[in-house]
Parts: structure tokens; sequence; C-alpha cells
């Protein structure tokens, strides 16, 4: 049993049951989203694990990580703040919105708050064209939607955000 | 508006999305009057008589598609497409949140027309709070006796499952989609064969959007003949309008198919912002043609039929998206360039060079480092991809590049210095 399987174990029965037992294959994206709910990203061990698990090459896996793009090899902030910019979105402002909330944290699309907590993306249609400006909140294994933003509440949360995370920081040490 | 809602009921009725009030308002009905009195092939032919066609584009008519499931071949899979992944739609998710039920009742009843044991919900990855709330449901109608085995003490079985997706536009196409369920990339396959004889595991497989199976149970409940008095002749029943860009009340809309470009913005969206002039309308989503907003626009009814025959466009999955007098187009083409640039799967060439150039030169435009000679080679890439590629994002790609230079040139032409 590798390290995948003796962490979720329970689950991962859960995710192979939902498919045909000739087609494990299938499991792969369920499998990659369980690797990457803890950090925020798969790391090498867990692609070898997911290989072994479902008896596909780590080169296959590599190729899914790399097309889909939920999915994510490297290491970012604990949340991911990803805007839509798309063309709905952007008639209502969500380009400015992006750019002024980038001014006021301080760091450019696709960067990480100095604090480790945020990196800001800009993204494709997340289906909420009409409560534009939105974003997504991914991260601790969830994706929350936030819409009808103003800068003024974006910031609002960033901070709630960044409070809680200090409270469980002095809760835990 | 339609009097009553048909498929957005959680308007009307609190509390919808819960299993009881579900049930308290008929719920399942449907799907019990089916299994227990019918025979498959009688509701295949309500929903085919009914003249239901599928919402997520291709206005292909539901029954039919059904119908092409051979019966010597086993097992048999419905897989529901909830990747609503288009720019400028918005309804499956408003389904799936607010009426879940109605939809999973409708992918249950379709699931028995064909005979299917197993059946998946592919979400896209983004849906993941919708999709753990869609499990949770499964886990309460399992418990209710209305999935599992034999049903009403009938022989039919039915299990449910859902499936992220993980941010891949490409997968709201078919193939791509099953591609993607079967642990691979989201690469379209060449057809035929089709999902109906070699779809899921190379199994006959039937393929609907969350909008088509939630019209499912209303249809069965009060018969096609119902159904098919909504609408017009050739495009029956009610359809939601995803309204979104330069509107005053953006959101979606139930109406019957049928109704005009001007009812929608203006009745019901509340009309421009500011009191601006409209001057475009995008049908459906970023893969649409430009459409100039003229009062022959305005005035075309919504349905199948009348949106290509009159405005040469498509009525697609009905993502309007309103454009007024401050949009350059040729800003608006840069956006769905870009978009289709990031989205093509790389598979075929003319597709993944031709939405990479296309972006480029409409970068190049938008920045004012363009010659005038650009905007026709712009149009001219935009043709080189057209009718070369295996699934339509290619075709998609190209609409708004060809209807904006040939409609909206101005817009391009004062962008160059």
């Amino acid at each position: 049993m590798n390290g995948l399987q003796s962490k979720y174990s329970a689950e991962i029965q859960q995710i192979l049951a939902k498919y045909p037992p000739n087609q494990r294959a299938s499991a792969v994206m369920p499998l990659l989203y369980l690797a990457q709910r803890q950090s925020g990203y798969i790391d090498r061990q867990s692609v070898q694990d997911i290989a072994e698990i479902i008896g596909l090459s780590t080169t296959d896996i590599d190729a899914l990580i790399g097309f889909y793009t939920l999915y994510h090899d490297q290491p970012a902030g604990r949340y991911r703040l990803q805007v839509c910019t798309d063309l709905p979105c952007a008639l209502r402002g969500a380009e400015d919105f992006l750019h002024n909330l980038c001014a006021n944290l301080g760091v450019k699309v696709g960067e990480t708050t100095p604090d480790g907590l945020f990196t800001i993306e800009e993204v494709t249609c997340l289906a909420g064209c009409h409560r534009a400006p939105l974003f997504q909140l991914q991260g601790d294994g969830e994706i929350a939607y936030h819409e009808n933003q103003t800068i003024d509440t974006a910031l609002a949360l960033v901070n709630e955000m960044r409070r809680r995370a200090a409270e469980k920081e002095a809760g835990n040490g | 508006m339609a009097e009553e809602y048909i498929l957005l009921r959680h308007r009307d009725i609190p509390h919808l999305d819960q299993l009881d009030v579900y049930l308290a308002n008929g719920g399942f009905g449907a799907f019990r009057k089916a299994v227990t009195t019918m025979q498959p092939l009688d509701v295949l032919n309500e929903i085919k008589n009914s003249g239901l066609r599928g919402r997520g584009g291709a206005g292909f008519p539901t029954g039919l598609k059904w119908s092409f499931i051979p019966n010597n071949i086993w097992p048999h899979y419905v897989v529901a497409n909830a990747d609503e992944s288009e720019p400028g739609t918005f309804k499956d998710r408003e389904i799936l949140e607010g009426n879940p039920f109605q939809f999973l009742e409708g992918l249950m009843i379709a699931s028995y027309a064909v005979q299917a044991n197993l059946s998946y919900v592919y979400l896209r990855g983004e849906f993941r709070q919708i999709g753990a709330g869609l499990e949770e449901r499964i886990a309460q109608l399992e418990k209710a006796g209305l999935l599992g085995d034999n049903l009403f003490g009938n022989q039919y079985s039915l299990r449910l499952h859902t499936h992220l997706g993980a941010g891949a536009y490409i997968c709201g196409e078919e193939s791509a989609m099953l591609e993607s369920l079967e642990g691979k990339l989201g690469l379209p396959r060449l057809r035929p064969p089709f999902p109906a004889v070699h779809g899921l595991f190379g199994k006959p497989t039937v393929i609907n959007n969350v909008e088509t199976l939630a019209n499912v149970p209303p249809i069965m409940e009060k018969g096609a003949f119902w159904y098919h008095c909504l609408g017009t002749e050739r495009s029956p029943g009610v359809k939601i309008f995803c309204l979104s860009g330069c509107v005053n009340k953006p959101g979606n809309y139930e109406l019957p198919l049928g109704a005009t470009y001007r009812e929608l913005i203006f009745n019901y969206g509340g009309g421009i912002p500011g009191g601006r002039k409209i001057k475009g309308i995008l049908s459906a989503g970023a893969s649409s043609s430009i459409i100039p907003a003229d009062d022959m626009a305005l005035d075309c009814p919504m349905d199948y039929e009348s949106v290509p025959a009159q405005l040469g466009a498509q009525l697609g999955s009905a993502s309007v998206i309103i454009l007024d007098d401050r949009v350059n187009l040729a800003w608006l083409v840069k956006k769905t360039a870009h978009f289709f640039k990031h989205e093509s799967c790389g598979k075929c060439t003319p597709c993944r060079e031709g939405t990479y150039w296309m972006m480029h030169l409409a970068d190049r435009i938008v920045a004012g480092q363009a010659k005038a000679s650009d905007i026709d080679l712009l149009n001219t890439v935009a043709h080189q991809v057209q009718n070369k590629c295996l699934c339509p994002l290619g075709e998609f790609a190209i609409m708004s590049v060809m209807s904006g230079v040939e409609k909206f040139r101005p817009d391009f032409e004062e962008l160059i210095k």
C-alpha cells in the first residue's frame, strides 16, 4: 500500500467503486484531486502512487496534469484567487477589478502575496457572467464562488481570510 | 415570461432543492410512472412526440437521439453534460443549484428509456460544490428507494455517479467529455462511430445537456401534446435564455422559444444601462457570430430556425451577450481569440495554429501596432480554419472574427495608425 492509499484508503475505495471494475483509469481525475487536496498541488510521489493504483504510466498522468487547468504541479499560495475576465465579465468591469485588486495587494497577475496566502490568477468563464465581477477561491480542497464583487468586498474577504489564518496559526502554536 | 415556470420552478417553490419538498410537489411521479407503467419505447416516443430538442447548443431532437441506441450492444450509458463553460452561459448552474432533483429525475427517465443501469453526471471542475450537493442527493434517492436495484419491485436497476472535470472547455464537446470520463485527455474523437453506438467505454451512450434533461419530467407528467403547444411549431417548448453583458438586468429568463430579442433585452432585461444604444448581440456566447443590433435582429424570434434563417447566426445554448455602443468589436475579437487559443485542445493543426495566429493578430490590431493589411490577414486565417477540424471548437473560434471583420470593419480600421 503506497502513501496516497494509506492516507485516503476509504475515499479511494469509494472513488474506484464509481466506475466499472475493468475501467479503473476513469478514477484518475478524482484521484488527482485527492492528491492535491492538502497542499494545493500534486507532488511527484503522488503521481507515482496514482500510477500504481490504477495502472497508468506516470507519463500519462503528467499529461493529464498539463492538460487540465485545475491540476497544479507547482506549489502556490494557500488560496488561488481566480478572477474571470472573459468577454461577458469584461463588459461588466472585470478587467478593471482584477487590475485594482492586484494593485491593492501589491502583486501582479500570477504572483503570490508576500504572506504566502493568495495567488492571483486570471481565468476563463466560470458560469457566473450575470454576477460579474466574480472570482473563485480555490484552496483547502474546496472551490468557492464569490460574485457581484467590488474591490471593497474582495479586500474585506482577503482580510478576513488572513485573520482566520493567523488565528489558526496562533492556535497551533 | 412563461406564466408558470417549467424549469426554474425553484423560483416559485421555496426549498425545491430539498427532497421532501420536491416529492411534495409531485417529484419523481414521472419516473415512477415510467418505470411501473410504461415500456422504455413508450417513454422514448413521448419525448420524441414532444419535439424536445437538445438545449446544449446543437438543438438535435432528443427522442431521436435516444432512438439511435442499438439493442444488440450492451450495457448502455447516459451521461449528463454539466460541463457548462461557454462564456455567457450560466443556466445549467441555476438548475443544478435550485432545482437539482428535476434534473436528476430527467436523467433517471432518460436512463430508463434506453435501459442504462449506470449513468454519470459530468460536471466542470469549478462546480465542485454543486457536485458534492448532487452526491448527497443521489445518496438520499438511494435511501428513499428511488435509485438502486429492482426499483418499485420492477426488474429495472439504476445507479448514478458524478464525475468532475478539471478546467477544460473542450470537455463540453461530447466525444471529448467521454474521453475525459475514461481518464484520458479531453481530445475529441473522430466520428463515426458516433457515441450512440461507440460511446463511454466503447458502449452505446446518450449524452444530454442538463437543461434538456430538466425538461423531461414535466413532459412525462403533462404529456407530449402539452409541451408541443409551447414555443413554435418546429422549436417547441421553453428555453432558458442567459442574458449578460451591457444590460440592466442580466440573468436567466425562461421563455417560450420564439420570443424576440427585443422582448428579452428590453421587457425582461430592462434595456441598456445609461440609456445607451445597443450595438451588437452575440446570440450563442463567445462561439457566436456578432449580430448588428438593428430592428430586424431585435424582432427576430429566438428559435432554432429563425436565428440562422434571418440573422445567419445560431440559437446555440441561448447565451445572449449584449454589446452597447462603447464596445469596440476588434477588442471583442481579441477577447474571444484569447479564449479559444487557451481552450483549443491542440489535436487538429488548423485550430491549434489558427487560434494562435488569430490571437496574435487581434492583439496587434488592438495595440495599435497593425498594418491595414493585417485586418484581411486575420480574416484569411479564420477562413483557413473553417471546415477543417474534428470538432466544432475551431468553427466557434472563427465566428466572431469573420462576422466582426465583415460587419464592423470600421472598428478595426480606427485602430490602424
